[in-house]
């Protein structure tokens, strides 16, 4: 494992087991919302209302979470256990955060552009691999997908400037 | 023997030659997604989903379609115990327990041995699980023709309280992930009435969400957030497969027959009864322990340890399609995404599939035979290949896979907010596999959340709100029955656990 300040915990078990019940208590609070604005009774007719079968799911989410919720605050510091370590989140962090700007990426200069970038990046910053290397894979990779999805198998697949520019829309 | 006859049918369906070429290349993809982390079965199954939408428009399309995919699935299990024999890193959920006996095999040197015992037992396994549907699919598939929706909705719960008794999650969180699960597939347009529910005013939420993107991020990304968490270095036994060794190794193998038919049988049963392939690998791992001879031997690289948990993952892998072609009820992750392929091509699962697409149904069950046999010959020929997969290093492959993921979040709807939802479905499976929430229920309530519901509101229409129509007669009172003992069988197993005092 990391050592030193890496290796310090960013977050408790216990602090996240807590943080998720409570936004499972939330969506669970939501789900019963929406279904007594629906009606959580019973209509001739039709049956049970829309409302019904969401509001037991619900409550279901609600029940659920309190108990875990309850059971983690009864933890006892020996056994929380660190969640995350600092090392460790700054290690799924540099991925996520990529990964995110690249998914707002598609929608903007297309897949392929975006995931050449995001291919490249990656290749460049984490692996430390020379310029040549990385142009190589991240091309490689973006022409492999035009040829195994568009062309074999006739998928479209989201394109930008550039592409329409190369005449490939 | 009319089984025997339609089988030979469809082996005239599945024996062509485009198919063949397809059940190759779809267990050469199935394996090597299973060795590569952050691919499996599931989504694996679900971002190539796409690629058979134009395949499955051609007269007897979908069949190769089937085909295709279900043999990724195959080779998915097959590829799993790659992973961990020789880099002790599971590749698969359902080849953790392979990893107790196969790694410290491989230490030893004996890594073609574990390597030969696995694959072969899994082709055992499978072929038992095969050979159960073949012969058991067609009984319940005319027995659930007389199915009503008070029948349908008990099978349904069945399955979601065969979870909570059966996972080894909390139950509490067993529920809040199945329920959350159930929310979501609630999402968009009442299937009863047509009212809008949850959609909170978005016009993106009107259709609701899609499992598939549920499956992509919720395996795919959130697998990947995680392996990196444990660093990267994947150090590796020597992959060296020789026919002395396979040889050698099917000479040793018959010795542990009695194990392969336990192993066989509880797999069989975690598959058809939604328990899926992970816990049937563990329970088939310690029923070996406990009654093999060299029991206490497990854990130091015994053979053996490697044949119960393999034989069971590939049966009940495979018999998890029993329930999903003759019921429409999946018992598996993979089964479900392979239930949402078979509707998107136009097929409606369950008990008429037997009766309107025997050809579809039958070629299936034969290449189920084919692609097993063709899957053994590809891994036993090829280790050392998928083995360099797993050296290539992380900083290249993971963005590579990142990048397979969008794709086929993408391809489903050909939708960007897709994309936008598999990262934040990646984001939950993180946290829900290290807080121990199970993400198999959840999926499972995606895919049949509607259909739940609209049985129990059809049922509760019938009866005019009487819940006894759930214990009307013996099948569907005995179900019901059954998935309650199943449901509160964590409470019961705590309560004996006080009475005796443990």
């Amino acid at each position: 494992m990391i050592e030193g300040r890496e290796g310090r915990a960013a977050l408790r078990h216990k602090s996240a087991e807590i943080a998720l019940a409570a936004l499972f208590f939330f969506l669970g609070a939501l789900v019963i919302a929406d279904s007594l604005r629906l009606g959580v009774g019973w209509q001739e007719v039709h049956g049970p209302r829309p409302g019904y079968f969401p509001f037991y799911v619900g409550l279901i989410i609600c029940v659920s979470a309190v108990i875990t919720f309850v059971r983690a605050l009864l933890l006892r510091a020996e056994g929380d256990k660190t969640f995350v370590q600092v090392g460790q989140l700054k290690l799924v962090l540099t991925v996520l955060i990529p990964t995110a700007i690249y998914a707002a990426l598609i929608g903007w200069i297309g897949i392929y552009v975006s995931s050449i970038l995001f291919i490249g990046f990656f290749m460049r910053w984490l692996g430390k691999y020379p310029w040549w290397k990385v142009a190589a894979v991240s091309l490689g990779a973006a022409v492999v997908f035009y040829l195994i999805f568009e062309a074999w198998f006739k998928v479209p697949l989201p394109k930008g400037l550039v592409e329409s520019f190369l005449g490939l829309d | 023997m009319d089984e025997i006859q339609a089988l030979a049918h469809g082996f005239g369906v599945a024996l062509t030659l485009k198919n063949l070429l397809l059940m190759f290349t779809g267990i050469v993809l199935g394996v090597i997604i299973g060795v590569l982390p952050g691919l499996g079965g599931a989504n694996g199954v679900a971002i190539l989903l796409p690629l058979t939408f134009s395949m499955a428009q051609q007269p007897g399309g979908a069949t190769s379609a089937i085909i295709l995919l279900s043999c990724i699935y195959w080779g998915a299990l097959f590829g799993g115990a790659i992973t961990s024999i020789l880099f002790n890193i599971p590749g698969e959920p359902w080849s953790v327990a392979t990893t107790f006996d196969g790694y410290p095999l491989a230490q030893q040197g004996r890594a073609g041995n574990a390597l030969t015992a696995a694959f072969t037992s899994s082709f055992v396994g499978a072929l038992v699980a095969v050979i159960v549907i073949t012969f058991l699919s067609p009984v319940i598939a005319n027995f659930a023709l007389a199915f009503g929706p008070p029948e349908f909705f008990s099978v349904y719960l069945l399955t979601f309280c065969a979870f909570v008794g059966t996972s080894k999650e909390p139950p509490f969180k067993t529920l809040a992930a199945m329920m959350t699960g159930f929310a979501l597939a609630a999402v968009g347009t009442d299937p009863v009435t047509g009212t809008l529910r949850l959609t909170f005013g978005s016009v993106r939420l009107l259709t609701g969400f899609d499992f598939l993107v549920a499956v992509i991020g919720l395996f795919g990304i959130g697998e990947i957030l995680l392996t990196l968490e444990e660093g990267l270095a994947f150090k590796g036994a020597s992959a060296k497969l020789n026919l002395k060794v396979v040889l050698e190794t099917w000479r040793e193998l018959p010795k542990y027959w009695l194990t392969s038919i336990r192993s066989s049988a509880v797999g069989c049963f975690m598959g058809i009864v939604p328990g899926g392939a992970t816990p049937a690998s563990f329970m088939s791992y310690g029923v070996a322990r406990r009654f093999s001879k060299d029991g206490d031997r497990f854990g130091t690289g015994q053979v053996e340890g490697v044949v119960a948990p393999e034989t069971a993952a590939h049966a009940a892998g495979t018999s998890a399609l029993l329930p999903m072609i003759t019921l429409g009820v999946p018992g598996s992750p993979t089964a479900a995404v392979l239930l949402g392929g078979l509707m998107i091509w136009g097929l409606q699962p369950g008990p008429l599939l037997f009766i309107e697409q025997k050809d579809f149904v039958w070629g299936l069950i034969a290449s189920m035979y084919l692609g097993n046999i063709a899957g053994l010959i590809v891994v036993l020929t090829c280790v050392p290949l998928f083995a360099a997969i797993l050296r290539v290093p992380f900083s290249v492959i993971a963005p590579i896979i990142m990048v397979v993921c969008a794709i086929g979040a993408y391809t489903i709807h050909n939708a960007i907010f897709d994309v936008w939802m598999m990262v934040v479905f990646g984001i939950a499976g993180y946290l829900f596999k290290k807080l121990q929430y199970p993400l198999a229920p959840m999926v499972l309530a995606i895919v049949l959340g509607d259909a739940t519901e609209s049985s129990f509101r059809q049922a509760m229409l019938v009866s005019q709100g009487d819940m006894s129509v759930f214990f009307s007669n013996s099948l569907v009172g005995s179900l019901t029955g059954l998935a309650l003992i199943l449901l509160f069988w964590p409470l019961l197993a705590w309560t004996i656990r006080r009475i005796r005092g443990d």
